[in-house]
């Protein structure tokens, strides 16, 4: 398995005293080059889940395991990406991409290689030399995910990654992730609040209920073109799963 | 002819114009040179204290000695300011004793240097390192406070070691607020360096300030004081130029 959380549940304690439970008892596995989405009604701990597997903070009980080895500290054959692009202003987009690889003893020369490979296959071939505030929203998001792919991570934690961009923009950058995490076969957990979105991009959707969040149900995605979300959108199958979801955050009674 | 250029002019013509009233408008008033100098006799007067005052011993003086202080001043408040916003134990332990020391006026401070240090450099480098330190701390600290957690967070996960997040990470983030505090301390460097002349100086531009103004020289006050003037704008100027060239990568607002 690449990723395997079994019974975990996470408490922080607030600054006033009083405990806050995140999530509990959460059990999931996500295989081999999968890609899962979890989406939930907010704060019920999704991001709890991603810091958890990316090793910033472990759990209060239960563990999460990393292709079988229990995460304890930052994890780097765990990659992740956030809403926020997070490239350094102060560096070139090929420099962006170079810096998850500088702390790894990667010799330089391999380091330009692997980056230049990656942004390729992000299609930023010729923007290598750009600065960030150069870039489009959905280009920089497009660079995020060459540096997150060029450490070779052994699975990637989207977090609501396109939740920023425009709603054209969106559709064009969910198929082109999408093509590129299929080409690269890599593991992917996705977080994300828009339903549709899971939906179409997923082999699997994990809904947690409210806080603290617990894994209420997992629906398999059993449609083809995984790597195409624009072709999948055009699916019936895709409107149902995607009330059945739903009905299951029971977002109508909420609206109430 | 272009906007550009047309600026220019009108900039020109503006100086010109002031020059002119300054001129020839006290004269025409009555005002006795002594009281506001014209053009001309500030250029007569500029001549004869390069030829009996040391003008430029003087001017270089002051000149070193703001370049120094403002040099050690926001070197420490620099230090200090990243060795607290490393730290949020001693952020919090030290941040009362900031503030008051912020608050209290620093000049205050020449004539109790004069009284340590007797009448000659130290005081007046002293008060103006006192004067340039706070601003430099105060921006660096709170720049250190606000750096992206999310940023800290990804290079952790990258397994950059504490060191090379500080130098990869939270220095370059610090950087335009890094800048805008040497800015402000380099107008507050010629400050002190006056300061410290006037209170208890035999060298410099702000020695002449009060050398002249006991003699009732108002040409000589007033030379002095353009020429401090022109010394605070190099200053400002180099930092403006060095800025623009590292934060070349934050995109220029048109205004």
């Amino acid at each position: 398995m690449a990723l395997e959380f079994t019974g975990v549940t996470k408490t922080f304690t607030l600054p006033d005293g009083k405990d806050l439970t995140a999530v509990r008892d959460i059990n999931f596995t996500v295989g081999q080059g999968e890609f899962v989405s979890v989406v939930g009604p907010s704060g019920c701990g999704k991001s709890t889940i991603l810091s958890m597997t990316a090793g910033l903070y472990q759990p209060t009980s239960g563990a999460v395991r990393v292709s079988g080895e229990v995460v304890t500290k930052p994890n780097p054959h765990v990659g992740f990406m956030l809403q926020k692009d997070l490239l350094l202003p102060w560096r070139t987009i090929i420099k962006n991409v170079e810096f998850g690889l500088e702390s790894r003893g990667v010799p330089k020369a391999e380091r330009r290689e692997r980056a230049l490979f990656e942004l390729d296959r992000c299609h930023l071939k010729g923007f290598e030399d750009h600065y960030p505030y150069q870039l489009s929203g959905g280009m920089r998001q497009r660079a995020a995910l060459a540096r997150t792919l060029a450490i070779d991570p052994a699975i990637i934690l989207l977090d609501e990654p396109f939740s920023a961009l425009d709603a054209q923009t969106k559709l064009l950058i969910q198929n082109s992730f999408a093509e590129t995490i299929q080409e690269a076969g890599i593991t992917t957990l996705l977080i994300t609040h828009d339903l549709s979105e899971a939906v179409i991009m997923s082999d699997r959707v994990l809904v947690l209920s409210e806080r603290p969040g617990t894994v209420m149900r997992e629906i398999p995605i059993d449609l083809p073109d995984r790597a195409h979300p624009l072709k999948r959108r055009q699916m019936p199958e895709i409107h149902q799963h995607a009330s059945e979801i739903f009905t299951l955050l029971r977002l109508d009674q909420r609206a109430a | 002819m272009s906007q550009a250029s047309t600026q220019k002019l009108v900039a020109v013509a503006i100086l010109a114009l002031l020059l002119l009233i300054w001129q020839f408008l006290p004269p025409a008033l009555g005002v006795p040179k002594y009281i506001v100098p014209t053009v001309s006799d500030m250029l007569t007067e500029l001549g004869r204290m390069y030829r009996r005052e040391n003008l430029i011993a003087n001017v270089a003086s002051t000149a070193i000695f703001t370049v120094l202080g403002f040099a050690i001043g926001s070197a420490l408040g620099a230090a200090i300011g990243y060795l607290l916003g490393l730290s949020a134990f001693w952020e919090r332990v030290l941040s009362p004793y900031i503030l008051a020391l912020q608050i209290a006026p620093k000049v205050a401070f020449a004539p109790l240097f004069i009284m340590w240090f007797g009448y000659n450099s130290t005081p007046k480098l002293l008060v103006t390192v006192l004067i340039v330190f706070f601003p430099v701390l105060v921006n660096v600290l709170a720049a250190m406070k606000t750096v992206d957690r999310d940023m800290v967070n990804l290079a952790r996960a990258y397994s950059l070691n504490r060191w090379e997040i500080f130098k990869k990470v939270e220095f370059p983030s610090t950087l335009p607020n890094l800048m805008a505090g040497l800015r402000i301390a380099s107008t507050l460097a010629v400050i002190g360096v006056t300061v410290g002349e006037l209170v208890g100086g035999n060298t410099g531009l702000g020695f002449l300030i009060s050398y002249g103004g006991g003699q009732a020289n108002a040409a000589m006050v007033f030379n002095a004081i353009v020429l401090l003037t022109i010394i605070g704008i190099v200053l400002y100027s180099v930092l403006v130029w060095a800025e623009e060239r590292l934060l070349h990568y934050i995109p220029k607002k048109d205004h």
